[in-house]
């Protein structure tokens, strides 16, 4: 196959960048998207030219490392991961522009590499169980429903690659946000912390900058892992129910 | 340099226990006080962080990747062993122990395996505490699965994601210690030196990927939690970022290195398509359970997929099931790979390259239906149609092995210390637990064991005894020293503008190794490999090529970093398969074999683990051994027949 | 009280009155469309001038009118600041955007409300502005019936009308749902009577209000 790419080449945060026009020739239909950039990359290399750098690790669609927007889809045209997309779905001769993920809350380090630590900050802010290490109960202690296991399975599932945010046109984080807070909400182990939670990882979202949801699902339909935007409605009742009943108890008897 | 394993004497059930009261304890008021510091965040990493952060010292952590959340632990598909003995069919701390140190044929410590079996059952508590979503049974109990060539169920898993989602709770465990203030996490940050001043470790030196400063920490304790070395190979099962350049540089700095050459080769990985191929894609074994592995039994050159229908069932070779009628196609993975590998060799290999074997799942519907293997395996059949675009509901999978974990590793002591004091390495990083073959689904167990619960009380050992104010400042020479020759080593790397791209070296250097230190080795064969890896060594430091500068994001400079290193450390893994001329597990030595072509041990000779001490450029590095003593079990031929 | 400052600044919050004002002006939709439709009567206007009397004079229906124009305002300004908001979370946009993840008018809310803001200034100039302007200083209300027939004679204006009942069909098409979903309620169970509800009244409602000044104007009343 032979590929025309147009790639956004970026020096740093503070630099302006542009398209570059590259041609990639006699591409196997085999090649993952990345494959293809790193026989590129090669050959740039071999003319003196700087790669184009972009995130990627694990390969195999499950470590969230890998971006790109390719051809107007966060991870290309398949509902994958960018690792997971082969050149078999391209035409030959076909031009494809690759872009960063574009969001405020994104800033770009370089070319296609973004920064996405807006994401740790929002699980910092309250995407786990406060148990310490040692001390707790037998793993078969709290029978939980197998469907209530399931769902909450699915929206552990989340590689927290940014496709979401990616994708919405107002580069909402809501997907991202509330496949944790449903977890969660789901599981037992949750209850004990699922006011706190819903409200501080809301409002950690909303101080990164991202957009709000409008509802388009676009999220939904470009997630490589499927998350479904049923975990935006529970997170909306969750941060709802949250907001108008916690309280903060003043501690005062017994003394 | 005599080692000590450290390992308590005492019957081996009460050792762990024993040895927990012995350790002497940090004032809790007196934990602030502690600066610790650990690098990578994956399984192990992220769990010493945080327990040691809830703890109450001061922790500082470290990953290459964006997000601790990406370290390759993620990547575990399979599932979790834990000794709960929750399906009454006979498990239990004992047998964990025990098929542990037979899988491992026999080149474990007692002492440490038997712990790992004890605290597994911990694990499975802990990660459940935390809201990790194992798979469950229609009652709300938690679901177990037979692993690995194990005979009992005692596989925790969910679905085929067991790694993600027990790193997810590790990692939710060390956010919360983000939140508190507790742990300080340095993301897309590379550790490139050990400091060591006074025979005990002090600090570290790391580079930030994105600004490229190279900056000093200083603290009571290192921990190196930063996985195994496979990339080795070049095309192995790790992710692309997988390195071994903290475990190698702490290696010069005096950690010995254990047992370099024992790797595990994972027998049910997707085949190579082609030169642009950049890293392979293992499937979960579980896929052995249901799935037959068979090859025609007459050569047939280039056989796909869609026409292995047309091979009738007279004609077909169920090699593992009649090899091994009573582990059949659940066999260990080392006896698993090298079957493959042996029915290739014969030239019955199927595919475009005659490098891959069937694995079949057509008697499995036919027998279960559709649906049943749709739920348990239909994560890793959509995997398998994305990459290859063969449907395996219609057509058989094409596997066969690749590089996929190590079993060496940094040597250390019972409790998880280098040879060099304060510097601690876990989980994949060292050497201890998995001996010569690591079973299925003991490499998550015995990450979250190391971080969760033998750290926590072997690390306050350390630190109770040196005392909060042995600590070195980040100001002393000794860490400028090791700016500078970090700083040198990066300028150099830069500056020698060569032909050659990095990756070039790293392909060639991944050829060698498998050629002649993969699934089978030869004294020949691995005297060629030491002499090309030397070649290519001298090669490298005159012919690369890294363009850009080390002020900004370079990955092109992290990557040669890295390759360096693996030159170095493929050099010490064929010295240490050359010296160890038995075969035993994943180490497979051509001269030492049953009549029937199985690995044979020679206990007489080689019941040792080997660790290796770096004695300068380009000297030959000096042999350690650490006799390993069984008191509990009786060495025997390893037989799955 | 600082909680309902936090929830109501929140993108959640925010979400949260766009939806409840968007029910609420859909309950006015239900109303305001039922009475008009007794034009279909062709009783001379009888029935409808008797229902636009009693909502143009009673108590309690006039009071709730403040309501209303309350929820008109409130939805229109919020929609608004949260289109700047979500703008600005992106502030270099793509360069490929032919590529549909979504259906284009659930990603046009802003430009179809912007049609409806339009649309309403001209409508309420038409009939509510007047006619109310009359009852505060002449203290009578003006022959609404009549000045529809005015109205309606023009062509443009009839297309205007039709226009604007077309952007209303796209916005309820995705409001009407969305707003259950902002609330929170979305159940496996319920999720399809939301939709077909949803769909079915998008299309219902403003095909009623489209039919008022075609069959003027083409006098299929009189």
């Amino acid at each position: 196959m032979n590929i025309t790419l147009k790639v956004w080449r970026q020096k740093n945060k503070d630099t302006k960048g542009g398209f570059k026009t590259y041609q990639a020739d006699h591409v196997s239909s085999d090649m993952s998207f990345l494959e293809m950039l790193d026989v590129l990359n090669t050959s740039l290399i071999k003319k003196g030219e700087e790669p184009i750098h972009f995130d990627h690790d694990c390969r195999e669609g499950i470590c969230g490392m890998c971006s790109l927007y390719i051809n107007g889809h966060p991870h290309g045209p398949l509902q994958t991961t960018t690792c997971q997309l082969h050149m078999r779905t391209f035409k030959d001769g076909e031009t494809i522009t690759v872009e960063p993920w574009r969001a405020k809350a994104f800033p770009i380090i370089k070319d296609l590499v973004v920064d996405r630590s807006a994401f740790d900050r929002i699980q910092q802010a309250g995407g786990y169980v406060s148990v310490n290490t040692g001390g707790v109960p037998d793993a078969n202690e709290i029978p939980i429903p197998k469907k209530i296991a399931d769902e909450a399975f699915d929206a552990a599932a989340c590689i927290g690659c940014g496709a979401c945010v990616a994708a919405c046109k107002n580069a909402s984080a809501m997907l991202f946000v509330s496949a944790k807070v449903s977890q969660l909400a789901l599981l037992p182990q949750g209850q004990a912390e699922k006011k706190e939670r819903a409200e501080k990882m809301v409002a950690q979202m909303d101080s990164e900058g991202f957009g709000s949801c409008t509802n388009t699902r676009a999220c939904e339909a470009e997630c490589p892992k499927g998350i479904s935007v049923t975990n935006i409605a529970r997170m909306n009742r969750e941060y709802f129910s949250a907001m108008m009943t916690s309280y903060e108890v003043v501690v005062g008897g017994g003394e | 340099m005599k080692l000590e394993s450290k390992v308590p004497e005492g019957p081996l059930a009460e050792k762990w226990t024993k040895h927990k009261f012995n350790l002497k304890l940090v004032n809790p008021a007196n934990k602030r006080k502690y600066d610790v510091i650990v690098v990578g965040t994956g399984l192990a990493g992220a769990s010493a962080a945080a327990s040691l952060g809830e703890l109450g010292y001061n922790v500082k952590a470290f990953c290459f990747q964006d997000s601790p959340r990406r370290a390759h632990s993620i990547a575990a598909q399979g599932g979790i062993n834990a000794a709960k003995n929750y399906q009454n069919d006979g498990d239990s701390v004992y047998r964990l122990f025990y098929d542990t140190i037979k899988g491992g044929d026999y080149r474990a410590r007692e002492g440490n395996v038997y712990r790992l079996a004890e605290v597994s059952v911990n694990i499975i508590d802990q990660c459940v505490a935390q809201g990790v979503p194992f798979a469950r049974e229609y009652g709300g109990l938690l679901a177990n699965r037979s692993f690995g060539g194990a005979q009992v169920s005692r596989t925790f898993y969910a679905r085929g994601q067991t790694g993600q989602q027990l790193l997810l709770g590790a990692y939710s465990a060390l956010n919360r210690q983000i939140a508190n203030g507790k742990v300080k996490m340095y993301t897309r940050t590379e550790m490139l030196d050990v400091v060591v001043v006074d025979g005990k470790t002090r600090g570290i030196i790391t580079r930030d990927l994105v600004t490229g400063k190279i900056e000093s920490h200083s603290g009571h304790a290192v921990l190196l939690c930063t996985g195994g070395y496979g990339n080795v190979f070049y095309l192995s099962t790790n992710a692309k970022g997988s390195n071994v350049t903290a475990s190698w540089r702490a290696h010069k700095k005096g950690a010995l290195f254990g047992n370099p050459c024992f790797t595990q080769i994972h027998p049910t990985c997707i085949p190579v398509s082609g030169d642009h191929q950049s890293k392979l894609t293992l499937m979960s074994e579980s896929l052995r359970n249901d799935g037959r592995v068979w090859v025609p039994k007459t050569a047939h050159k280039g056989l796909k997929a869609k026409e292995a229908a047309s091979i009738p069932e007279s004609d077909r070779d169920y090699f593992l099931e009649r090899k091994y009628p009573s582990f059949g196609n659940l066999v260990p993975r080392d006896v698993a790979s090298r079957n493959a590998k042996m029915m290739c060799d014969e030239g019955r290999g199927v595919g475009a390259t005659g490098l891959a074997v069937f694995l079949d799942f057509s008697d499995a519907i036919k027998r279960d239906g559709r649906k049943t293997i749709e739920a348990k395996y239909g994560n890793l059949f959509d995997m398998y149609k994305q990459i290859t675009g063969d449907n395996p509901y219609e057509m058989p999978m094409m596997i066969f092995p690749a590089v996929h974990y190590t079993m060496g590793g940094l040597w250390v002591d019972y409790n998880l210390m280098t040879n060099v004091p304060g510097l601690y390495a876990l989980g994949e990083a060292n050497f201890s637990d998995h001996g010569a073959n690591r079973l299925g689904a003991s490499a998550l167990m015995q990450g979250l064991a190391d971080g969760y619960f033998v750290i926590p009380y072997t690390l306050g050992d350390y630190l109770a005894n040196i005392g909060w104010n042995d600590k070195v400042g980040t100001d002393h020479p000794a860490f400028k020293e090791a700016i500078e020759a970090v700083n040198a080593r990066v300028n150099k790397l830069l500056s020698i503008k060569g032909k050659k791209t990095v990756d070039e070296f790293h392909r060639e250097l991944g050829l060698t190794m498998w050629e002649y230190c993969g699934m089978s080795r030869n004294e020949a064969g691995l005297k060629t490999a030491k002499k090309k890896i030397q070649e290519l060594k001298a090669e490298f430091w005159s012919n690369v090529d890294v363009l850009g500068n080390s002020n900004e994001l370079n990955m092109e400079l992290e990557k040669a970093g890295r390759v360096a290193d693996f030159i170095e450390l493929g050099e010490l893994m064929v010295d240490d398969a050359l010296n160890r001329a038995e075969s035993c597990g994943g180490h497979f030595r051509e001269e030492s074999q049953t009549p029937d072509g199985e690995a044979l041990r020679k206990d007489d000779e080689f019941t040792f683990a080997s660790a290796w001490e770096y004695k300068g450029e380009n000297q030959p590095e000096e042999l350690h051994k650490e006799e390993l003593r069984f008191e509990n079990v009786k060495l025997t031929q390893r037989s799955y027949k | 009280m600082k909680w309902i400052i936090d929830l109501f600044s929140s993108s959640l919050g925010r979400k949260l009155i766009m939806a409840l004002t968007g029910l609420f002006l859909i309950s006015f939709l239900i109303i305001h469309c039922t009475i008009n439709a007794m034009i279909f009567f062709n009783d001379g206007g009888e029935t409808f001038s008797y229902w636009g009397h009693f909502m143009g004079t009673n108590p309690v229906i006039r009071t709730l009118e403040i309501g209303l124009v309350a929820g008109f305002l409130i939805h229109i300004i919020q929609g608004l600041s949260l289109w700047r908001a979500n703008h600005a979370a992106r502030p270099v946009k793509y360069s490929v955007t032919k590529a549909p993840n979504s259906t284009w008018y659930s990603r046009s809310m802003g430009l179809l409300g912007t049609l409806l803001l339009l649309f309403l200034i001209m409508h309420t100039s038409h009939f509510w502005i007047p006619n109310r302007t009359n009852q505060f200083t002449h203290g009578e209300e003006l022959p609404l019936y009549k000045m529809m027939f005015d109205v309606f004679s023009n062509p443009w204006i009839v297309f205007f009308y039709v226009i604007g009942c077309v952007s209303l069909f796209w916005h309820l098409l995705h409001g009407f749902a969305s707003a259950f979903q902002s609330l929170g309620l979305n159940h496996l169970k319920y999720n399809g009577v939301i939709s077909f509800v949803g769909t079915a009244f998008s299309i219902i409602v403003p095909f009623v209000f489209a039919l008022m000044p075609i069959a003027v104007y083409f006098k299929w009343i009189n």
